[in-house]
Parts: C-alpha cells; structure tokens; sequence
C-alpha cells in the first residue's frame, strides 16, 4: 500500500468515526469559537426546526470563509433535542457546561424555550431565539429575533379594519399556551379599539384537528350577520389544511371571509394542495417573494447550500440571519464572547434584514421589525399587499391589564437605573422572572 | 378533456396575439392610458378609482381588461406604463404584476358583474344579479326593472326581483316598502335577514312590525336547517368513525386479536391515494376509482404478511399480541418516513368531491362529506354480505365461534384467519383512501383514529358489525350536538367519558353476543 492510500484510508476512517460519533467528539481545539445550536432535528418539530440547523451551519461557514471572528474560526455544536420539551434543557445544559459555547440559536416553541430559560439564566449564557411568540418575557440572557404580539397579530387586524373594513372577528387558535396568549391580547386591543363583545368569536381546537364542519358553519352564521367578517387564525400545523379546505368546500372564500394566519408560511406551505388557501392572508416580517438585492442573494446562497432548487425560504430564516450578524458584530465590538459584554454591545447593534430595512436590538432585546400582510397564492409563495415601516417590538403588551405598566430595559434608562427586563413603572419594582 | 386544454390555450394565444399591438401608449384607448396612469401608483385606492373609470366606459374591451386584473394576469410595462395581459410566468424583468387584495378583487367582482347583467348566458347573468343583491341602488333599480321585462330564465329573474324587493326597501313609500317586506318573508338568503333586521328598527310602527313578523318565519324555518345541518355533520363525522372503525370489527371484534397496527393500514390506503395520484396526475377525478382497490389490495397484502409472520404464533395472547402489533405499527410509520417523506404528502380532491349541495341558503352539504356517508354505508353492506351470504363468511363466522368445532367440520382455520384479517386489513386500506379526502396524509394519520377505532367498536359491542355502525353513527351525532355549546376539545372529553360509564354500566356494549358464542 502506497502512502497517499494509507493516508487516504485514515483520513476516511477518521472523518468516518467524527460523523458516528457526532459533533461532540469533534476535537476541541482553542482556537475556535464554538456556537451552539439547539433545533429539533427529529419528532413533531422537525420538519421546522431541521431547517434552521442548517441556516445556522451555512451563515457559519459563510462567516468562517470570511476569515471567522476575531480571527477565530467558529465552531458549530449541533444537538438534537428531539421535539422533547425537558431535553431542551438538558441539551442547554450540556453546550454551555461540557462544549462551553460562546452562544446559542434555538429553540422554536414557546414551551421549549420556557424549558431552557432557567439553564441560559444559572449559566449566565445568551440564546438567540428566532421565532414569532406571545410576548410577555425579556430575560436577559435571551435576544429575541422573532415577532413580539405588536409585529405580528395587531398590524395584522390593523391591515383588515382599515383595507379589508372587518367589524367582526372570529379569533380561532389550537388549544395552547400561544394561540391563549395572542388572543387574549388581541381581544382586549380589539374592545379598546371598539369592538363589541358581540362581534368576537373565539374558538380553541385540539392539536391536529381534522373535522372542521361545524366550526366552519359557525363561522360561516357568523359571518353572514351583516357586517364584514374575518378570522384571526393561530391554528397550528397540519390542521390548517382541512380547516382551509372546509372554507373551500362550504364555499366561503377569501374574498367573502379572509383568514389571516400567523403560523402558516412558505415551508408549511411546501408540502400541501394550496387550492383551497389561495386569497387567504398571512402576516410575517419576511416573505420569500420581496424582491430585493440582499433576499435575492440570500434566496440564492440557500439553494446552492441545500442543493436543492426547490427549498424555500422563511421568516425564522431570517430571523436566524439578523441574529447572527448581530452577534458577530458584537462580539468584535467587545473584543471577546464574554456574555455580559457581548449582551452589552448586542443592545443598539443594526444590520441590514432581508425585506431592505434595517433591523436595530433594542434596550429590551427585541428587534425592530417590518410587518408584511402577504395573500397566498397558487405556487405556494405570497404575494405582499401590504408593509408597514419597522415596528418596535414591545416585549410587554400594553393590551392586557397585568402587563400593561410593565417595561424591559437592559441598558437601565428606563428602569430606574438597574437594568430588569420587568420593571413595574407604577410601583417601581422589578419583580416577577429572576432577571439579576 | 385534452381538447379543452388544447382550446383554452389556443384561446389565450389569440387573446395574447389580439392585444400585442396595444404595446406603444399611443394605440391605446384614452380611458386605459387614464386608468394606466392610476394604476401605475401601486395603490390599492388608486387601482380601485382606476377599475370604477374603466367600469364607466363604453369600450368593449373593457371585461377583458377587468377580468385580467381579476385573475392576476394585467401587467404594466415598468417604463412606458403600457398594460400588458399576459399568461402566467411568460414576463420579463421589464413587466410589473398590478397587485390586487381581497377587498379589490371583491370590488372587480363587482363592477363585471354590473357590466355582464346582459351576457347571452344565462348562468353569467344569474350569477351577476347574486352579486349585485345587496348593493342596488334606485338608478340601478330603474336598470334592473328593465332587464326583468326582458328576462326570461327563471332563475335570473327570481335574482332580479329578490334585488329590486331589496332596493324597495329603501323606498319613501310606505305602501312599497310593506308590498316588499311582504315579498322577502320566507327568503332565507342572508342579506335579506340583515336588511329586515335593521328594518324592524323602522321609523313607521306598521313598517317594523312587519319586519319582525317577516323575521321570525326566517328564522324559525333557519333554525329548522340548523338542526338539519348538525344532525348531518354528525352522521358525516360518525360515517368517519364507522369506516376507520369497520376493519377493526373483523380484526378485533370477530377474530379478537387486538391490533395496535390498524391506524397504520389505514394510512398505507392513504399513501396508495398518493401514490396513484401520483402516477395519474391528469386524471385525478378518476383516480379514487382505482385508489379504492389498490389500497383494499395493498393494506390486505400487508393485513395477511402480519398475520402469517406475526400474530399467527401469538393467538391467545393477547398482552404479547398488543406489544407485537405496537412494534409493528412504528415500523410501518418509520417505513413511510424514510421511503417517501416524513412531511405530509398533498392529495387533491376529485373536483366532483369539491364544493357544495346548495338546497338552499341557509342548508349546504359539502359534496366530499355526502360521498363519505355513501361510501361508507356501501362499505357496509359489501362487508355484510360478505360475511352473510358467502362460503369465506360462514367459514370466518364458524371459526370465530367454535374454533375447534369448525376444524372438526373441515375448515381450514389457519387459512381463513389470514383471509380474515387480510379482509379487515383491506377495509382499513379503504377507509385510508376516504380519510385521504378529509384530513392530512402523514405518516401520524393512523395514531390520530386507532383510538376512536377501539372506542366505537367496545361501545357498538364486540363481535357485532351493525353494533360498529350504529355506535360509529351515534357516536358522531352526539359528539356535533356538544360541539356548539361545549367546544371542540370538550365534546370530546364528554363522549369520552360517557363510554366509560356506559361500558361500566354494559360491559358489552351496545349490542352484546348471546349464547354460545358470546363465551369467555
């Protein structure tokens, strides 16, 4: 055997053992930046999650190909948390601990990132979370990168009282801890904007339900009162499909009822018969379909990385591509991937979002963010007929009576000088999640 | 259904052909250069002001136009502003789409439907009078009064006075506005209960009286619909109960072997959906003809190598039999997330599953659940008689009663089990291909109706196939007259627990076995 081959061979044996072995074993070296991340690459949220994995790894190789940060090269540590809500906090545990990264992106339910609050908290470690949620939180090991309720739902109803002159709402969500939240806080924006309690319907129906006849004749009695109705839908998941196409087959369409969804997009989109969905809307803070240099570009960059012309992109991708920017920003900023320095120099941080804005860390580590109402169309894509200028995201609703004296500010100014991220302004206390 | 295709194209060819020369601003009519001008702005009040100038003119091809920007075809050169109609995905960089929303498109609706009142066809017109219904104003009136003397389908003409009897509403005339109420009373279209609800707040004491007579002969002939309505959705969701129920009634109820992997055959019928969906992609209306044997072959080949590798060495154990058949139900789930995707696969509908049966405003049946509730009741039947009238059905029944009786007989016992959970295996298949026309095919539709499956066949009686459909069925209307007024998740809950305490109460069900064959 010559010795190319025997090297050959080794190298093939070696990076055959790195692959079964998985990331973990990968030898740790010092000159590397380690980045952890935290997505369900099996079980219910995998066909979400597995997709942000991989954004994550391309905006790492990417950044690595630009020479990495502070002349480091980074690291990517992937887990699997496997859609188990508890392993979430394990799997935290384990990155900051054993693998020691300088960060973590993850997380896509709201219930697993409740899971691993408490870990990024003890450790005192930052996570990047990417995805449209209920509000009512700012930690601050936490950044924030997806929708908070008044970037998402709110625009959203504003956009079809004023276009569409909706004056009665059905409020339909799945039984959980988000679509409860959104409502509540939708229904009370709605009564201070008017609305009559008559006028509200709100409906909450189990994960994965299929038999839409009922509901959808109720909306539809309800709809047929006179005034201009909508639905506000949180319906999570598959059971969009045979509620959209119950709405076809009782003939309500988009035009006689609109739905507007705030977890439908582009990748839910990808795999289901959108007949029955065309017209409906959907609010996000990217749609694949803005034209624009930067998405061009990004759009491009993923196909090429994923080998597959088909794949789309969405707006937790995006989400993940501020995210990341930002940090790389801040950590050269601060010259080092300390927590508390890099969080310090997170707050204020601008980087270019895909939509041609330009999305800024607030004080409350949320983000600026456009709101975009897109109608769906055949193809499965949306088209925009409507965007608003960037939003601050308000990390405590104003609309609901316990949060609405409440603020998050991490630089202090706002807070009486101590940085908390739930300041009552009325008793000036911080109070309620441990935020030291 | 070539030709039709071939035709629309030639059609949109010579439409194409037709308005290439309007390119250059100069050909164009002068109300398109002004509408061009609005639409130009990219906004949505701006296209709306564009759409009512090109509604008002006298051109003729102004429908065209409209019916483009309707269907998402107009497009505006970027530079000149010249419109463009064009087919989709046949633009270049230099055409920009005119956008439209909801509420615009509603708007065009509109405005053509006002333009097509006099359309040669009768179904254009019809369906431009429904659109005008609510929003006749007294010029449109005089219009309208005109086009009724014209009139001579049926239809139309009903649409057209139930217009006018609307526009009267509004009269100053005391006497008319009566003589109108008077002719809505009984009309269930819901525009005519909205105005008369507003009329019952009527300044003349005679005129609001009226109002309200006529409003409670509407809504107590509604609220008859309604109780319709829900008894129908009920029968709909319990023949979907009695389909995903009936193959397990073979399975478990005749041969008693509890199979965790049932949910599973039936999402293989539903992947043979797709599967032939797939191979026959412009005949989709014809392909549930041919899903409907190949999954009862399909989920049957599976049924019969289960048994014959499986369950054949774990008769009489039942403990073991569950475990086993579990195992066997996450390898079938895992099977199709490898080989096809683990992502939900889309299955269309057969366009004469889709829409609705109008009887009349107020009561629609959509078609796809009708089907189902006459599918299942064939399935029914085929399976009855299967197990009445033919040889393999005494044998099957034999077996199942006095199994070593029937062996004494000269039945072959290990053939008719595989024939007999092959026969219940292939029923899940079928109930797979119903299922794909309502809910998502993934590779967790199985787990999502195993338990309703077990649910119907305990409460219907175990060993009784007429216990399976009416439990099923009653089991479905009970569960939509709680969903109104207890909410989905908690009907649930409720039917739930009412089996609990029925089966406390009947520990055999509805329809328990008598005699010999009932023994333990």
């Amino acid at each position: 055997m010559s010795l190319p081959k025997v090297l050959n061979k080794t190298l093939l044996s070696l990076s055959l053992l790195a692959a079964l072995g998985g990331s973990n074993l990968v030898v740790a070296a010092d000159d590397t930046i380690k980045v952890g991340v935290l997505h369900s690459l099996s079980g219910t949220m995998a066909i979400s999650e597995t997709t942000l994995k991989d954004t994550m790894l391309m905006l790492i190789d990417e950044q690595n190909k630009k020479g990495g940060v502070l002349g480091k090269q980074l690291e990517a540590v992937v887990v699997d948390p496997a859609s188990n809500w508890p392993l979430f906090a394990e799997k935290a545990r384990d990155l900051i601990e054993k693998d020691k990264v300088a960060a973590t992106f993850g997380c896509w339910t709201s219930v697993s990132r409740k899971s691993v609050l408490p870990v990024f908290e003890e450790k005192n470690s930052l996570l990047f979370y990417p995805v449209q949620y209920e509000g009512e939180e700012s930690s601050k090991n936490v950044f924030y990168t997806g929708a908070a309720p008044n970037q998402q739902a709110i625009p959203a109803v504003d956009y079809l009282m004023k276009e569409g002159e909706v004056k009665r709402w059905v409020l339909a969500g799945t039984d959980y801890v988000y679509p409860r939240t959104t409502n509540k806080i939708l229904e009370a924006y709605l009564k201070s904007k008017g609305v009559d309690e008559k006028d509200i319907m709100i409906n909450y129906t189990p994960f994965g339900h299929s038999d839409w006849q009922s509901i959808v004749a109720d909306i539809k009695k309800f709809g047929g009162e006179g005034k201009k109705t909508a639905v506000v839908s949180t319906i999570n998941g598959d059971a969009n499909v045979p509620f959209y196409k119950e709405l076809g087959n009782q003939g309500i369409s988009a035009e006689d009822i609109p739905v507007v969804a705030f977890s439908v997009g582009e990748e839910e989109l990808s795999g289901i018969d959108t007949k029955p969905l065309v017209g409906h809307l959907a609010a996000w803070n990217y749609f694949m379909s803005v034209e624009n240099d930067g998405n061009k570009d990004f759009i491009k960059q993923w196909k090429e990385y994923t080998k597959n012309d088909k794949r789309v992109t969405n707006d937790p991708m995006e989400a993940h591509v501020i995210g990341f920017k930002m940090w790389v920003k801040a950590v050269e900023q601060a010259k080092s991937t300390d927590t508390d320095k890099v969080a310090e120099a997170m707050i204020g941080q601008e980087v270019p979002n895909l939509t041609g804005g330009t999305a800024k860390m607030l004080p409350n580590h949320h983000l600026t963010k456009p709101v975009l109402i897109g109608e769906i169309q055949e193809n499965g894509q949306f088209e925009v007929v409507s965007k608003t200028p960037e939003v601050a995201g308000d990390a405590w609703s104003d609309f609901l009576p316990d949060s609405k004296n409440i603020v998050a500010d991490w630089t202090g100014k706002e807070t009486d000088g101590k940085p908390c991220g739930n300041f009552n302004t009325e008793t000036k206390k911080c109070s309620g999640q441990k935020y030291e | 259904m070539l030709k039709t295709y071939d035709f629309t194209h030639l059609l949109l060819l010579s439409v194409l052909l037709w308005l290439c020369p309007p390119l250059h601003a100069e050909q164009q009519s002068a109300t398109l250069t002004q509408a061009a001008t609005l639409f130009q702005a990219a906004d949505f009040n701006k296209t709306r002001e564009a759409v009512d100038l090109l509604a008002a003119s006298s051109d003729a091809d102004v429908v065209t136009y409209l019916q483009a920007l309707l269907d998402g075809k107009l497009y505006q050169d970027k530079v000149q502003g010249t419109l463009v109609i064009a087919k989709d995905g046949n633009t270049g960089d230099e055409l920009r789409k005119i956008p439209t929303n909801n509420s615009l498109r509603k708007y065009v609706r509109g405005a053509i439907g006002q333009l097509s009142l006099s359309h040669p066809d009768a179904a254009v017109r019809l369906k431009s009078a429904n659109g005008l219904l609510e929003t006749v104003t007294p010029e449109m009136a005089e219009q309208l009064r005109g086009l009724l003397d014209k009139e001579t389908d049926p239809a139309v003409k009903e649409a057209l006075s139930l217009g006018l009897a609307m526009a009267d509403l509004n009269a100053a005339d005391k006497a008319v506005r009566l003589t109108a109420i008077e002719s809505l009373a009984g009309n269930l279209h819901p525009g005519v209960r909205n105005r008369l609800t507003t009329m019952t707040t009527d300044s003349d004491a005679e005129v609001a009286k009226a109002a309200q007579a006529a409003l409670k002969t509407i809504e107590d002939t509604a609220a008859l619909y309604g109780h319709v309505e829900t008894l129908f959705f009920g029968l709909s969701l319990g023949s979907v109960l009695v389909l995903a129920a009936i193959g397990l009634a073979i399975t478990f109820g005749v041969m008693g072997v509890i199979n965790m992997a049932h949910g599973e055959l039936i999402m293989l019928g539903a992947y043979t959906t797709y599967i032939v969906q797939q191979l026959m992609p412009n005949f989709i209306d014809y392909s549930l003809f041919v899903a409907v044997p190949a999954a009862f072959i399909v989920s049957g080949a599976m049924g019969i190598l289960i048994e014959r590798t499986v369950i054949r060495h774990l008769y009489g154990r039942p403990l073991e039999t569950l475990l086993a058949t579990f195992g066997i139900s996450l390898i079938l789930q895992q099977l199709v997330r490898t080989v096809i995707s683990p992502q939900n696969v889309p299955v269309s509908n057969p366009s004469w599953m889709s829409g609705s049966l109008e009887i009349n405003s107020v009561l629609s049946l959509t078609y796809n659940r009708l089907y189902i509730v006459l599918f299942c009741l064939m399935v029914f039947a085929l399976l009855y008689f299967v197990l009445r009238k033919t040889n393999l059905g005494l044998q099957v029944r034999a077996v199942s009663q006095n199994r070593a009786m029937a062996r004494a007989m000269g039945v072959r016992s290990a053939r008719v089990d595989a024939l007999t959970f092959g026969l219940g295996s292939g029923i899940a298949g079928v109930a797979g291909v119903a299922l794909s026309q309502l809910t998502n095919v993934g590779p967790n539709l199985g787990q999502a109706y195993i338990i309703d499956s077990f649910m119907v066949v305990v409460f219907g009686g175990v060993g009784n196939l007429w216990g399976t459909l009416v439990a099923g069925l009653s089991l479905g209307v009970v569960n939509k007259v709680l969903e109104p007024w207890a909410g989905a998740v908690l009907a649930k809950i409720l039917v739930l627990v009412f089996i609990i305490l029925f089966i406390q109460k009947r520990p055999r069900g509805l329809f328990p076995q008598k005699g010999r064959a009932a023994g333990d």
